[in-house]
């Protein structure tokens, strides 16, 4: 009993530290966003300081601006975690073969995910320039397009060149996790599956993807929560422009909390970020347990 | 026949296969470098070249001048000179923030591995939300308290914010390599009298060095990164970070796309530099926090 007791005073001892770092910072801010989005928070009115139920949330929720925020940051999300985990499958499996060159590739895959989000996007914006970006003098050389376009400020490809400019990026690190889980499969199983005559085709959706579905999970949950949640890319390629079409709902929040000096809607849609990341994060956990047992 | 074609497939494999290999092999090195070796490009390419219809993708002539600029600079308006203070602000921090947190999450990750205390569960569940959580839901809150306290634009308060998201993800993956290492040991230290905080330091420690190098880069290369806070809380070239001047630069009227590209360089070459040299610590801890063997 006593020492029971030692132990936990121990354990509470090794944690206080960084329980004063991480719940120093959070708790009062956390607790006070959820206030500001059930209370009037406008210095400049006379309502000042009011609470307002439940009101916030149904603005947010019936106005069109939000429906099209939720929209523009699933298709982001959707895409560009498509993209990653199909991308990083394939490139996985052609870097776990045998072939010249193969480790200089392994070596040099991890590149783009090292460059800082905010460098990769000023690379990009440099790259699709519409006045004299290497892309557009690529494309016109190999006459795909007639005259240099700017992709950054056309509302139909902006999302689009962010989508591919994220991709870029983040791919290696599905890569590297794919990777990881090929190598971990067992070499004697495909010799089994091709002394039972079984073809390549055969062996990949038998033994590999059977073996990688675990990591294919977890990549795609936890891509989903971190793609939901972006926010330096935008900022540094398109500010949510042009005409709205990649304003996402963090950088809405973003906008109403420093810009538009919201506070209370921004506390509000902060909020709505909040719950679609627990759902998330909930989902991962139930994951982890369901791939552990 | 059957036998015929159990040969064909485990024998050598076949030359077109190998060279099908190499030819994807060369497309994604020019997918993963291109982008990169366009960025250097554009950094030593004279002005004139940048700007060139039809563009040039070999200059004639190059310069070095930019660079020379960001280290000899000492002009207080000079975006060369602010770069250079910026990336010095942003090295500052990152360190402390590694070794501060490497410190503080370690001993945590310990006791969440190996001490029994009551909690335990529902806290790591709490540490790994906080890990997810949108800064957009603390960001005014924080913004208020920090003001008042007189934090704004100072490097120390901004380092303690980049703590509060960077001790969980360290006591989340490092709380793997401890619970991976037997009880035993700690039995043992022990029964030769050795206190707890003894076996702690001279046992597991050591154990979980590798471990502990591969969260420290990943703290390191976080830090590094981190850009909605710096926006939010720097303004001054005492605390502003490389990432917010770059965002800066992009955000002029009239960007010199040659400038950006020589801090994106500069910006991009520790992450890049200790990426490829410590890639395997890398892996082992990007993989120990995703996916559990």
């Amino acid at each position: 009993m006593e020492l029971k007791r030692e132990e936990e005073r121990y354990g509470y001892f090794l944690i206080t530290p960084s329980m004063i770092v991480v719940f120093g910072v959070i708790i009062i801010p956390i607790i006070t966003t959820l206030v500001y989005s059930f209370v009037n928070i406008d210095p400049l009115s006379s309502h000042n300081g009011e609470f307002a139920g439940l009101s916030f949330y149904r603005k947010a929720l019936t106005s069109s601006e939000f429906w099209a925020d939720l929209g523009r940051t699933l298709y982001f999300t959707a895409a560009s975690t498509a993209i990653e985990t199909i991308f990083g499958l394939m490139i996985a499996l052609l870097l776990n073969e045998d072939f010249p060159g193969v480790k200089f590739l392994r070596s040099i895959i991890i590149i783009p995910w090292a460059i800082p989000t905010v460098v990769n996007g000023s690379l990009w914006k440099l790259m699709l320039n519409g006045e004299y970006g290497v892309i557009n003098a690529l494309l016109m050389r190999m006459h795909l397009i007639d005259a240099y376009q700017s992709w950054l400020g056309n509302p139909k490809t902006a999302m689009l060149c962010i989508v591919i400019a994220d991709a870029w990026k983040m791919t290696p690190l599905a890569v590297i996790f794919f990777l990881a889980a090929l190598q971990g499969i067992d070499r004697t199983r495909y010799e089994a599956a091709m002394v039972d005559g079984a073809g390549a085709f055969r062996r990949f959706t038998t033994i590999t993807l059977p073996a990688l579905r675990p990591t294919i999970m977890v990549i795609i949950v936890m891509r989903t929560v971190e793609k939901f949640k972006a926010f330096d890319i935008f900022y540094l390629m398109t500010r949510g422009g042009p005409a709205n079409s990649t304003k996402t709902l963090m950088y809405d929040t973003y906008l109403q909390a420093f810009t538009n000096l919201n506070y209370s809607e921004a506390s509000t849609l902060a909020y709505l970020i909040v719950l679609v990341v627990v759902l998330m994060t909930l989902g991962y956990i139930r994951l982890m347990r369901r791939e552990d047992s | 026949m059957e036998h015929k074609t159990i040969r064909r497939s485990i024998g050598p494999r076949s030359r077109g296969r190998t060279v099908l290999y190499m030819f994807l092999g060369l497309v994604l090195a020019v997918g993963v470098l291109a982008p990169v070796l366009w960025m250097f490009m554009t950094s030593i390419m004279r002005p004139v070249d940048l700007t060139a219809k039809p563009l040039k993708l070999i200059p004639e002539t190059t310069t070095l001048e930019r660079f020379r600029q960001i280290f000899s600079s000492d002009n207080g308006s000079d975006p060369a000179y602010v770069f250079r203070i910026a990336l010095k602000n942003s090295f500052i921090i990152a360190v402390a923030v590694t070794i501060l947190s490497l410190i503080v999450g370690s001993l945590s990750a310990y006791a969440f591995a190996q001490v029994r205390f009551r909690g335990k569960k529902g806290l790591m569940l709490t540490i790994l939300f906080t890990y997810m959580l949108p800064p957009a839901a603390l960001i005014i809150p924080l913004y208020r308290i920090y003001s008042r306290l007189g934090f704004l634009d100072r490097k120390g308060p901004l380092a303690i914010l980049y703590l509060s998201f960077i001790v969980p993800f360290i006591i989340w993956v490092m709380q793997d390599f401890f619970g991976s290492i037997s009880k035993s040991f700690e039995e043992a230290a022990q029964v030769d009298g050795a206190t707890r905080l003894q076996t702690l330091y001279y046992i597991f420690l050591p154990i979980a060095r590798p471990g502990a190098i591969a969260t420290g880069i990943l703290a390191f290369l976080m830090s590094w990164d981190e850009f909605f806070y710096s926006l939010i809380f720097t303004s001054s070239l005492s605390s502003k970070t490389m990432p917010v001047a770059i965002a800066e630069f992009n955000g002029k009227f009239t960007i010199d796309y040659g400038m950006i590209s020589v801090a994106g360089i500069l910006g991009s070459a520790i992450p890049v530099l200790v990426t490829v040299i410590f890639q395997k610590y890398i892996v082992m801890g990007m993989t120990a926090g995703g996916v559990k063997e």
